[in-house]
């Protein structure tokens, strides 16, 4: 006979069952029996204590984007709850899987406006895979089992398990058996065998093909395959924002990051493609601008897990429901050997210019102040382009996805769907338990760092050790920079009085510095990464500082700005 | 493109909080639902949900996809009017003193099919289903005699096609959770 045990200890078990070790959380009333059973197992569970639930969340998400595990959060109802709403939308818009368990008021309260009760099944089902209330401590294996499945297969996201008080100090007969099957969901859809060699033959017949590879290629870990595909067809790639780092930056055939701020290379291209093959991307509205004129000229290829992607923001002309490395794999033995030299090489025009006009003036400026792309660029080199980027949201984003290299694959974090300021540290503090023996780089701006600040508490307790670098300019840069262009340089709330950012990292017993001018720069960034523990470095750069090249948001590529004045005309 | 009225019908496990979930999808995508109805489908433990609304089919694709998309829900299909059959029911509450003065009430009655479902000395209850331009005919019809309540419920519909999606969906599960299984 199994033995009884109550609602909480079983909730621990199932997590452990299901290879959970860590976990990021707070605790409050509606949840005070979870935490006191997870005191009886802190040798198995190790609990990390955030400072606000909405750093529980991207916590997690940082620690399950740079581990493949499902990140778990585990907070109290009503605000507990609420806080974390946004790193759970985060989530769902990101594809990243999270087991979110909330305490909530006893089940014979529900609906009473009780102390502490938030509709938290209503207010997160818009921005879940799926959530459910467990009413009785019976429920909870199934329900968990249920919950990392869900969350984990197919394409990834988040699941909230509402947690009634009354079902964690319920008893249970304890058992658990985990979940590969339910009726109505079918994560990983049969390959149509017709449809993969339809795609193989327009691959062959096609003269100018690109390759678009997004984060799906990270979560079905097809790198290989996306590797061999390219190689063997001799196919150029080009990344999502998301897909970063799923080829080394250096290979021949990586040709930059689509979208908004992307390479011209990798953008211009996709009006001269015959064929865009996306695999495991959305076409988001920050990689097409204007969607009903992008690769219109072309023939599209859509491989995603998600079936809703398809014709959703762009039409395509076949498209195959699947596994991104099992679709690969299947095409690959039907693809031909070919040799594209003359679509590659063309290329090289957009790579000079936007060299000569955009990446020279950014990485080695003339002027006195630093730019933001010069220090993320120094710092990768300084890596060896082997350090995770982490980065907040804003123009610190947008430059650190252009300036730093990848030799591994998972190594970028960043919040790309929902575009959360604050995501950044409290994402770099969970990438750090996910992966501790790699280099983590955060990049973050002087206001996106201020929005979860307090998560340095983190830092402090559990003796971590990520580098910060703030690329300072004083402003809300991003939004001044749209002012700057589109709103008459009207920089209408963007300018920050910032605090010392060196003294509050102080506090936190984090080793910081100033950095203001050039010379200071290099010893700085030297003396960050040769310390055994977290760094800060603030650095001054230049205050209005521009991202480019930029495509004007819902414009087309012929609209692709090189700085505030000159507009890209194709050689 | 024209908008014009389109049939879902979406088959889901018996959970709560499915309906917000559905009604969500429809919301985002700001679309007003027309008609709305839910019961149990003729297999057992698989809800029906039954909505209409105007839309284009491009839209009902993705919104099909998308409802689709949700963990619960089995399979969901959208349809025009005429690969269905589908049926409504309309009740009219009449002030009985004043239908008794109407000489040609026996002719109304037969003219649109309906039946009289309870006579008191107050009111008189009819009742006729159809499609609803003919639930609202009887309706004017019967407007001269103020009529004091009216409802109308959503569209019920099955489908003209010779084949079962459902149940052959259900059949696909079964063989892939052996599967699985084994
Ligand atoms: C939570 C949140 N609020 C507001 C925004 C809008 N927003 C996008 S970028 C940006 C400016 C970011 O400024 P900063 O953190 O200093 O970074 P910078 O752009 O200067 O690198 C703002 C306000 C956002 N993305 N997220």
């Amino acid at each position: 006979m199994s033995q009884k045990i109550k609602g909480a200890e079983a909730l621990i078990k199932a997590l452990i069952e299901e290879g959970v070790t860590t976990i990021f959380g707070y605790p409050g009333g509606a949840i005070i029996p979870v935490f006191d059973c997870l005191y009886d197992y802190r040798e198995k569970l190790n609990h990390i204590l955030v400072r606000h639930e909405q750093g529980a969340t991207h916590a997690a998400q940082g620690y399950s984007r740079i581990s493949g595990k499902t990140g778990v959060v585990i907070a109290t109802s009503g605000p507990g709850a609420t806080n974390l709403i946004t790193g759970i939308s985060d989530a769902m818009m990101d594809s990243t899987p999270l087991v979110v368990i909330t305490g909530q008021i006893s089940s014979a309260f529900l609906g009473t406006d009780a102390f502490q009760e938030t509709d938290v099944i209503g207010i997160t089902q818009p921005v879940t895979k799926w959530s459910y209330q467990i009413r009785n401590a019976e429920d909870i294996p199934w329900a968990v089992a249920r919950a990392f499945y869900i969350a984990s297969s197919g394409r990834p996201g988040p699941v909230v398990l509402d947690f009634a008080k009354n079902a964690q100090v319920g008893e249970m007969k304890w058992s658990y058996k985990k979940c590969n099957y339910i009726r109505s969901y079918i994560p990983v859809p049969e390959i149509d065998k017709a449809e993969i060699v339809k795609v193989a033959e327009m691959i062959n017949n096609s003269s100018r093909p690109m390759i678009a590879a997004g984060h799906g290629i990270m979560l079905s870990e097809a790198e290989e395959e996306l590797l061999k595909l390219a190689e063997k067809a001799d196919i150029p790639v080009t990344n999502t924002l998301l897909g970063l780092s799923t080829i080394p930056s250096d290979h021949y055939l990586y040709k930059g990051m689509l979208g908004m701020h992307g390479n011209i290379g990798a953008n211009y291209h996709t009006l001269d493609c015959d064929l865009f093959i996306a695999i495991g991307m959305r076409f988001d509205d920050r990689v097409t601008g204007d969607a009903k004129q992008y690769v219109a000229q072309a023939k599209v290829i859509h491989i995603d897990i998600d079936e809703s992607e398809f014709d959703k923001n762009v039409k395509t002309t076949a498209s195959i429901h699947g596994d991104a490395k099992m679709v690969i794999k299947a095409l690959i033995p039907l693809i031909e050997k070919k040799s594209h030299t003359e679509w590659l090489d063309s290329f090289k025009s957009c790579d000079e210019v936007e060299t000569e006009k955009v990446i020279k003036p950014e990485i080695y400026p003339e002027s006195e102040d630093i730019h933001m792309g010069e220090v993320v660029n120094k710092i990768s080199e300084a890596t060896g382009h082997n350090a995770v980027l982490v980065t907040d949201v804003g123009q610190n984003q947008m430059l650190s996805a252009r300036y730093f290299k990848f030799n591994h694959t998972k190594s970028i974090i960043t919040s790309g769907g929902l575009g959360t300021m604050g995501f950044g540290l409290p994402a770099a503090i969970g990438a750090k338990f996910g992966a501790p023996e790699r280099t983590i780089c955060y990049f973050t701006g002087d206001g996106g760092i201020q929005m979860t600040i307090e998560e340095l508490g983190v830092i402090l307790q559990y003796g971590i050790d990520i580098k910060i670098i703030i690329l300072n300019n004083n402003f809300l840069g991003m939004v001044r920079q749209w002012q700057e262009l589109f709103f008459n340089q009207k920089y209408s709330q963007t300018p920050l009085v910032n605090p010392n950012f060196k003294m509050i990292a102080n506090a936190y017993g984090i080793k910081a510095e100033d950095v203001e001018s050039r010379e200071e720069l290099d010893g700085a960034i030297e003396r960050m990464l040769n310390n055994k523990g977290s760094y800060l470095l603030n650095i001054k750069v230049e205050e209005k500082g521009m991202v480019f090249p930029m495509i004007p948001a819902g414009h087309t590529i012929n609209e692709l700005m090189l700085n505030s004045t000159e507009k890209y005309i194709k050689q | 493109m024209d908008n014009i009225l389109y049939t879902i019908t979406v088959f889901s496990e018996n959970r709560v909080g499915l309906l917000n979930q559905i009604s969500i999808i429809f919301t985002r995508r700001k679309l007003n639902i027309e008609s709305l109805s839910v019961s149990p489908s003729s297999i057992k433990g698989i809800h029906k949900f039954t909505i209409t609304t105007y839309s284009d089919q491009e839209t009902m694709e993705k919104v099909v996809k998308q409802i689709e998309k949700r963990i619960d829900v089995l399979k969901a299909f959208f349809y025009t009017n005429k690969d269905i059959v589908y049926q409504e029911i309309a009740l009219y509450k009449v002030p009985t003193n004043k239908l008794l003065e109407e000489e040609n009430l026996e002719q109304i009655i037969r003219k649109h099919n309906a039946r009289i479902l309870e006579i008191t000395k107050e009111y008189t209850v009819l009742e006729k289903s159809g499609h609803s331009e003919e639930t609202e005919s009887l309706f004017n019809e019967l407007k001269q005699y103020g009529i004091t309540q009216f409802v109308r419920s959503g569209r019920v519909a099955v489908t003209k096609s010779t084949i079962e999606y459902v149940t052959d969906y259900i059949e696909e599960q079964k063989s892939r959770k052996d599967k699985m299984q084994s």
